[in-house]
């Protein structure tokens, strides 16, 4: 699904650039459960975004299924992050004058997909995160857990290989962070790659590889069993 | 446009209603005020073109003066008239157009019909006259060239004449009396130019030469010059002013001995008078309309800021750059044509309404706006849209979604 090699990523400075990604080299299988741990600054987001097509790298290789990412274009980037990436956000980022079906079925729109069919497709997603009741509410009219499941029905919908989590437990409290964490594990358990950037290790307990960042490097990279 | 695009659009006009409403605003005022400033130029311009109406506009009239310079032996305040051989001299020219001398009856002689009088100015006058002054015989006859050559005794008269003398009687054929003199009448005519321009009659020039006493003289000579230049009128004129000036011992250069008017270069500084206000006009107009199309980038501008998380989110989850510009423009060509549209029925219904409420006055007559200006309107405000839109799509396209998104 994912090979890294010798990836390279530093951000121009005025002094001198910061180095935030050196020398990574990683494989993820398809189906994989894995987190990315490490302290704050350590490059967690920096690698996930570069994952995400959100960010280029500057050396080493990136291959996503079959593809080499390598100078593809803002429209390319674009239609790969719609097709085959799911994003969950820290914050949500679910529009709020939107409702709960109207955001889930957003990146169906971009895929050009009809409405008829994007709002069952969306429906279809909220019953799988257990919402359905919750169709026509607004953002703000729902909790932080029922909103992230929202941001999760939203990152699935367009059914993509490979999904993504910035600290997906972060503004939760750790009850509603495990019934999100288990959603993930189910996601996870139908087939999608799932990645999740943490820094609670309750979190990373649940999963079945633990990579660790330090400085930009992987320091250590186990595969462990489920708590 | 999918109908998704158009929804999205109108949510999102929707949830900036005051803000929406007054940009919009300030695009329809300017269109509104782009509207009115040219239906006033326009009704201004209709009015001197009217002020010229009656008279042809290519024609240049002469005066005899005084000479003010001395020449060959004569003295300086000669006074100088013209004559029948003047006429002849001038037809003769090249490109001269219609001719025509005229001879003031200057006596305040009665008029009268039985015993009906009136009190009329009476023109003596070649059967050009009527092409220059722009005369409608709407009964009868003009003077013609028979009349001239054997001085007849006839009158044309205007309506107003008509109305006073005959009341509503045919006047063709009765004779009416001009200081003692009687005359037929042959034709009655009517004329644009005011009231003063209908209580006239008009005699053949020859008979009142004869008749009152004035010889060979002409007091004015009027001639059109075709579709000349104003440049070529004025070398006509040149030329004219030579032949007289040979024929009557003055100095050509001399301008108090013969006096000139040319009507074309009046015409053609009138005209360009209305093209300098045309083109105030346009640039006071356009640069109300700039300043709406600005408001709109401005606010798009502002929009765009305000939802830069919105737009990364779009950007993260798919939305590729060409679609946000595509989004931002339709705003910006939507609300300024929207708007833009409002102002030019609004501006063209006030203008309606104006001019028919317009009473008679000497500065506007029908103000109006031509469907052509309109339709520039139109092409203007969705160019403007586009340009108005072009700076905050761009910045949307380039919305970077990381820092966009970045939590906390
Ligand atoms: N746009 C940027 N310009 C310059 N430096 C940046 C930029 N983004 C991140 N960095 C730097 O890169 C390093 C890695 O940042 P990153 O956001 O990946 O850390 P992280 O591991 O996600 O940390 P956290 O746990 O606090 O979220 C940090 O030192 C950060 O200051
Ligand atoms: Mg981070």
């Amino acid at each position: 699904m994912i090979r890294l090699e010798k990836l390279n990523k530093s951000y121009p400075m005025a002094d001198a650039p910061v180095h935030v990604l050196r020398d990574l080299d990683l494989f993820v299988a398809e189906g994989e459960y894995a987190a990315i741990m490490g302290s704050s600054g350590s490059g967690k987001s920096t690698l996930l975004n570069v994952l995400g097509l959100l960010d280029r790298y500057d050396s080493g290789s990136y291959t996503l299924g079959d593809t080499l990412i390598r100078d593809v274009s803002e429209r390319e980037a674009a239609r790969l992050r719609n097709q085959y990436i799911g994003f969950v956000f820290q914050s949500f980022h679910l529009l709020p004058f939107k409702t709960a079906t109207e955001n889930v079925a957003l990146p169906l729109y971009y895929a050009g997909v009809p409405r008829r069919r994007r709002n069952e497709l969306a429906l279809q997603m909220l019953e799988r995160v257990g919402l359905r009741e919750r169709a026509d509410h607004l953002p703000n009219q729902l909790s932080g857990g029922q909103k992230q499941r929202v941001a999760i029905a939203r990152a699935l919908v367009t059914k993509p290989r490979l999904v993504l989590a910035d600290e997906p437990t972060g503004a939760l409290d750790s009850q509603t962070s495990n019934d999100i964490m288990d959603l993930l594990a189910s996601v996870n358990a139908d087939g999608m790659t799932v990645l999740v950037v943490t820094h609670e290790h309750d979190v990373a307990a649940k999963m079945r590889r633990v990579i660790h960042l330090v400085d930009g490097r992987i320091a250590s990279d186990r595969i462990q069993v489920p708590s | 446009m999918s109908l998704d695009a158009w929804q999205e659009l109108f949510e999102r006009l929707d949830r900036s209603r005051l803000r929406t409403g007054l940009t919009m605003f300030s695009v329809a005022w300017g269109i509104l005020m782009l509207v009115m400033l040219l239906a006033a130029g326009r009704g201004l311009e209709n009015n001197v073109r009217w002020q010229f109406r009656d008279d042809a506009i290519n024609s240049i009239w002469l005066w005899p003066g005084r000479t003010a310079v001395p020449w060959e032996g004569h003295p300086v305040g000669r006074a100088l008239s013209f004559d029948n051989d003047d006429i002849d001299a001038i037809r003769a020219m090249p490109d001269v157009g219609a001719l025509t001398g005229r001879f003031r009856i200057w006596d305040d002689f009665a008029i009268s019909w039985g015993d009906r009088r009136g009190d009329f100015s009476v023109r003596a006058v070649h059967p050009d006259h009527q092409v220059l002054e722009g005369t409608v015989i709407t009964s009868g006859r003009y003077i013609d060239d028979l009349d001239l050559a054997e001085k007849r005794k006839v009158a044309v008269i205007g309506d107003e004449v008509s109305s006073q003398l005959f009341r509503g009687e045919d006047p063709i054929g009765e004779r009416i009396a001009i200081g003692g003199i009687t005359y037929t009448v042959v034709g009655v005519f009517f004329d644009d130019g005011g009231p003063g321009e209908t209580e006239l009659i008009y005699v053949p020039i020859t008979t009142a030469q004869l008749a009152y006493g004035g010889g060979r003289r002409v007091h004015q000579i009027m001639f059109t010059v075709g579709d000349m230049t104003v440049a070529q009128s004025e070398a006509l004129t040149d030329q004219v002013r030579g032949q007289l000036a040979r024929a009557h011992d003055f100095d050509p250069d001399d301008a108090r001995a013969l006096r000139v008017r040319n009507n074309l270069e009046q015409f053609q500084q009138v005209n360009q008078m209305f093209e300098w206000i045309g083109a105030f006009v346009w640039v006071v107009g356009v640069g109300t309309v700039l300043a709406g199309a600005v408001g709109v980038s401005n606010i798009l501008l502002v929009s765009v800021k305000e939802r830069t998380a919105e737009l990364g989110l779009r950007k993260a989850i798919g939305a590729t750059p060409g679609s946000l510009v595509a989004m931002v423009l339709q705003e910006a060509v939507v609300l300024t044509s929207v708007a833009g549209y409002a102002g030019l029925v609004l501006g063209v219904a006030l203008v309606e309404i104006v001019a028919a409420s317009l009473p008679e006055n000497e500065y506007v007559r029908d103000p109006s706006v031509d469907l052509g200006v309109l339709g520039a309107a139109v092409v203007l405000l969705v160019v403007l849209g586009t340009l108005a839109g072009l700076v905050p799509a761009l910045r949307a396209a380039s919305i970077d979604p990381i820092n966009a998104l970045r939590d906390g």
